[in-house]
């Protein structure tokens, strides 16, 4: 358990998450408008959505099916029988002057998400539920002198609410948890996950204790569009909480907007001025009845889902949790590293792709997908060090130059001169060299200072540009300085 | 002429209209005339002439190259909470005072299709809130019939009173309405006329400006009971843009309408027996009773003994769905929009929706949201939910036994315009007594004229069958309109 030092000693985080999944669909959920991605303001909108007079809602059946497969992801109850219901508030960007979800009776129940933690521990983050609702549109206050303006191509899009349970207990849980679903969501297809689009977002409770008390108020931080933005916001709460406790304050349940710019929160709404949102079920849908069929159909069609690559990584290809949960975790990643490891030692291939793409691929701020260094070009790389042409070191030369330009291996092997000397001969009178130059550190290694061999590896190294392989230059060198 | 093409059924007009022995336009140019000496009434809110006689014209083509539809060239008036695409509709609402639809309703359109020709946009009480027509917007519909020897006008009945109004004043043959508590069958009653409301589900209220969308029923007006069937034949059936909309076929009320009642059990259920009831209906619905046994059909007493709670949970659930349907009312993208300046936006929807909505939609948007509170909910939503479902069960155990249930429409005849009852809510809300609990069990039922009092008033008789059973309703209210044979019509007519 991650706890956080304060003035009067450690503090527990607890933390729950709402996650709003938009559903990969190309109409809305109770229209027939198209979902694009940037379209022109209110290019995309329906009568339904702009809710006209006497316009009654159709249920979109693809995103009830998108839900029940997310629900069947993660292993989640789905219920055969849910209900939609009417959320009541007035606001500019919100037509019907209420939002359509599900309150008292959600598409999907309880389920749960495993995630594996960068220390090498693992924790279970229960799900409470997932519902379908729709998205309202969005207010422009700053396109005009004097006006707000409405845009409604997002108003009714249909986004999934995932809610967890407060089994969250730090900020760097909160962002493993949300890249394992969010992983889970592309897998599936159900949501492309793309936080910056706003295809998902996040909204965090937190809350501080002692351990072992009581769960304290919680203050819920709104508009979360990045996982480093949840980090951020979770510990500027967390501090901001300890904060106002040590000194002997108390917390009042807030509604918190989270601003990207200075890393604080603000309140936006208390308890007191809370929302009366007069849920009850909207009477223009029936409920949503499920057949037990349906959701065996949609459950035969799932891909293999991350818990159980990352279990078939490790028993079958040897790799260890934290690498095979790492590589199962992203739908592309898994992908690319099935391809190179179906050619190349998956072992090998595990190491490569967690230590030096993935280095290479955050410092450049891209996805897998986008590098230019394909499965392909991974196997060739790792080909020529399983039969000696590259050391480890080369190794990492070409894989430099191939990142930038995409080249093949053995191309910039051949261009830069790259190749790995075995040729013993050639080993052996650089060797020789070696140690003519130094007859002082070869008395003293004779005389026992067994240590200055890395001094001569490093020598010979140093000379032959590292090029020579470095078995056979350990052989050597014993065998020439005994 | 103008009066004998006024005073056909629809039946006869298409036979005349088919014959040639008048035109279309002859037809629509009478109606539009009639329209216009009763303008008085306020039956309509706008009329739309000059797109009637359009329409007839092009009704005269086809019925002259024998492609005329079933309703071609028939007209009718279409309440105004029906949106018709390029005609202003407004819902007897200030709110909507100069709304233009750019889309039509699914049952409008069915019936256009059809051949029907609208006439006018009738009045009603606004948002179909009200039982005497006194709410809207446009000011009330004043009855065609009044009492003998009594100048004093008196109301239509709320909430499709325009409609049942156009129909006894021969201003149109047929008319849409809509009917969530009972504002079909009570301004039929009131007026003399046929008022169906089809089971819930029948009609797509796609178009149809909701009020509480879980009760709301578009049906029709006419004259008589096989008029009432040939149009309703056509604006009934599934629409997908309508997700309560039943997905089944619908019955053959044209043939319905030619079985005799004979061998089936009607029921009378005792609680409608009230002591509010004026004794003059309570002649009238026994004899319907006493005619329905001469036909051969068993009368049998049953229970509902939920009845009396029926109005009381309608006025919650009502209310609520309309606080919710009607948020949508609230400046930002069309309709009235407060002109005071300077507002904030929360400022905005207020002044929006005081200045748009009338007493009585504004009581029922606060009763609706009063009860869907937080800490209400259970005690007035939940519980009005539980006596829906008891009001349910009632009609489900009675119709075990019976095939139809024959009430009355109204406790009494229309009454008039100074009335004091007519300032007072809950009087007003017990008009509906009768015609609330088919609607919360979502049943077909139908008022047909009863016959008249001894003031020369019409009053209605209520039947009512079991869900999606239309075919069974028309049958007994066709033998029972062929008994009673109705022939009165109102004052100056």
């Amino acid at each position: 358990m991650d706890l956080v030092d304060g003035k009067t000693g450690k503090w527990e985080v607890v933390i729950g998450l709402e996650i709003h999944a938009q559903v990969s669909s190309k109409s809305k959920l109770f229209s027939g408008a198209a979902t694009n991605f940037g379209a022109e303001p209110n290019s995309q909108v329906s009568l339904i959505d702009a809710a006209m007079p006497g316009m009654l809602p159709v249920l979109n059946e693809y995103c009830v099916e998108q839900a029940v497969r997310t629900g069947l992801g993660i292993n989640a109850q789905i219920n055969l029988t849910s209900v939609f219901d009417r959320k009541n508030y007035f606001y500019a960007d919100l037509p019907q002057g209420y939002q359509i979800s599900q309150f008292y009776y959600p598409i999907v129940g309880t389920g749960v998400i495993e995630v594996d933690l960068p220390d090498g521990r693992a924790t279970k983050v229960g799900i409470t539920r997932i519902h379908l609702e729709q998205d309202a549109g969005k207010s422009m206050h700053d396109q005009h002198p004097s006006l707000s303006l409405i845009d409604l191509n997002r108003c009714g899009i249909a986004l999934m609410e995932i809610v967890t349970e407060p089994d969250i207990r730090s900020s760097i849980e909160a962002g493993e948890f949300l890249k394992k679903l969010r992983g889970i969501l592309r897998y599936l297809g159900s949501c492309d996950g793309d936080m910056e689009k706003g295809s998902m977002r996040c909204d965090a409770n937190v809350s501080v204790r002692k351990p072992g008390e009581p769960l304290g108020s919680r203050c819920e931080v709104k508009n979360l569009n990045s996982i480093r933005n949840v980090i951020r916001a979770i510990d500027y709460e967390t501090q901001r909480q300890i904060k106002i406790l040590e000194d002997g304050g108390k917390i009042d349940q807030e509604t918190k907007l989270f601003n990207a710019a200075t890393g604080t929160t603000r309140t936006i709404r208390t308890k007191e001025n809370a929302n009366d949102y007069r849920y009850f079920p909207d009477p223009d849908l029936l409920p949503l009845k499920l057949k037990p069929e349906y959701v065996e159909k949609i459950k035969a069609t799932l891909p293999e889902l991350p818990d159980s690559k990352k279990k078939r990584y490790v028993e079958q290809l040897g790799l260890t949790p934290y690498d095979a949960s790492v590589l199962s975790a992203d739908k592309d990643v898994a992908v690319f590293f099935e391809q190179v490891a179906q050619k190349a030692d998956p072992k090998l291939s595990a190491n490569w792709i967690t230590a030096e793409l993935f280095a290479k691929l955050n410092k450049a701020g891209l996805e897998i997908y986008q590098s230019k260094v394909t499965p392909d070009k991974m196997i060739g790389l790792i080909r020529l060090m399983e039969n000696n042409t590259l050391s480890g070191k080369l190794a990492k030369q070409v894989f430099e130059i191939m990142f930038e330009t995409g080249e093949d291996a053995d191309v910039i092997v051949e261009r830069e001169g790259l190749k790995q000397v075995t040729d013993l001969s050639a080993i052996e009178a650089v060797i020789d060299q070696v140690i003519k130059d130094n007859p002082s550190h070869v008395t003293e290694y004779r005389s026992g200072k067994d240590k200055l061999f890395g001094f001569f590896v490093g020598q010979v190294m140093k000379i032959s540009g590292g090029k020579l392989n470095p078995q056979a230059v350990n052989d050597i060198l014993k065998k020439k300085l005994s | 002429m103008t009066s004998h093409l006024t005073n056909l059924t629809i039946i006869q007009a298409k036979e005349g209209l088919r014959a040639r022995e008048f035109s279309a336009v002859e037809l629509i140019q009478a109606h539009l005339k009639a329209m216009e000496t009763h303008r008085g009434l306020n039956a309509f809110i706008t009329e739309t002439a000059e797109h009637a006689l359009e329409q007839a014209g092009k009704s005269d083509i086809k019925i002259g190259n024998n492609t005329a539809d079933v309703l071609e060239g028939i007209p009718m008036a279409i309440k105004d909470n029906f949106c018709t695409k390029g005609i202003k509709t407004t819902n007897a609402s200030k709110m909507l005072e100069n709304f233009v639809p750019t889309y039509e309703s699914t049952v409008t359109s069915k019936l256009f299709e059809a051949g029907a020709i609208m006439v006018g946009k009738s009045n009603l009480d606004e948002f179909a809130m009200g039982s005497s027509n006194y709410t809207s917007y446009f000011g009330g519909v004043v009855n065609p019939w009044k009492e003998k020897d009594n100048a004093k006008e008196l109301v239509a009945g709320g909430s499709s009173g325009g409609s049942a109004a156009a129909v006894a004043g021969r201003m149109a043959m047929a008319a849409t309405g809509s009917d969530t508590g009972g504002s079909i069958r009570l301004p039929a009653a009131f007026c003399g006329v046929v008022g169906f409301k089809p089971s819930y589900g029948r009609c797509s209220r796609y178009g149809v400006m909701a009020f509480a969308s879980s009760l709301d029923q578009p049906g029709i007006f006419a004259r008589t009971v096989p008029d009432t069937a040939l149009v309703s034949q056509i604006a009934m059936g599934h629409d997908p843009k309508d997700s309560t909309s039943a997905n089944m076929s619908v019955p053959d009320l044209m043939g319905a309408i030619h079985k005799s009642v004979k061998g089936l059990k009607i029921g009378i259920p005792k609680e409608y027996r009230s002591e509010h009831l004026d004794p003059e209906i309570t002649k009238l619905w026994q004899q319907a009773e006493d005619i329905l046994k001469a036909e051969g059909a068993e009368i049998i007493e049953v229970s509902l003994p939920n009845t009396k709670y029926g109005v009381a949970a309608y006025y919650v659930i009502a209310p609520a769905e309309a606080s919710s349907n009607l948020a949508r009312y609230d400046g930002v993208r069309y309709g009235f929009r407060s002109s005071v300046k300077d507002m904030t936006l929360d400022e905005m929807y207020e002044s929006t929706r005081s200045e748009g909505f009338g007493d009585e939609v504004r009581r029922r948007l606060m009763i609706g949201t009063y009860v869907l509170s937080s800490g209400f909910y259970d005690a007035y939503f939940t519980k009005a939910q539980k006596v829906r479902r008891l009001i349910v069960n009632d009609f489900n155990n009675a119709f075990v036994t019976v095939d139809a249930l024959l009430t009355p429409v109204t406790p009494t005849p229309a009454f008039s315009l100074d009335s004091p009852s007519i300032k007072d809510p809950i009087a007003m809300y017990l008009n509906d007594i009768f015609t609330i609990p088919a609607s919360m069990a979502g049943l077909p039922c139908i008022s047909i004229p009863g016959g008249l009092t001894s003031k020369k008033l019409p009053i209605g008789l209520q039947l009512i069958t079991n869900r999606f059973e239309e075919d069974k309703l028309f049958r007994v209210a066709s033998e029972l309109e062929r008994c009673i044979n109705f022939n009165a019509v109102p004052g100056g007519f």
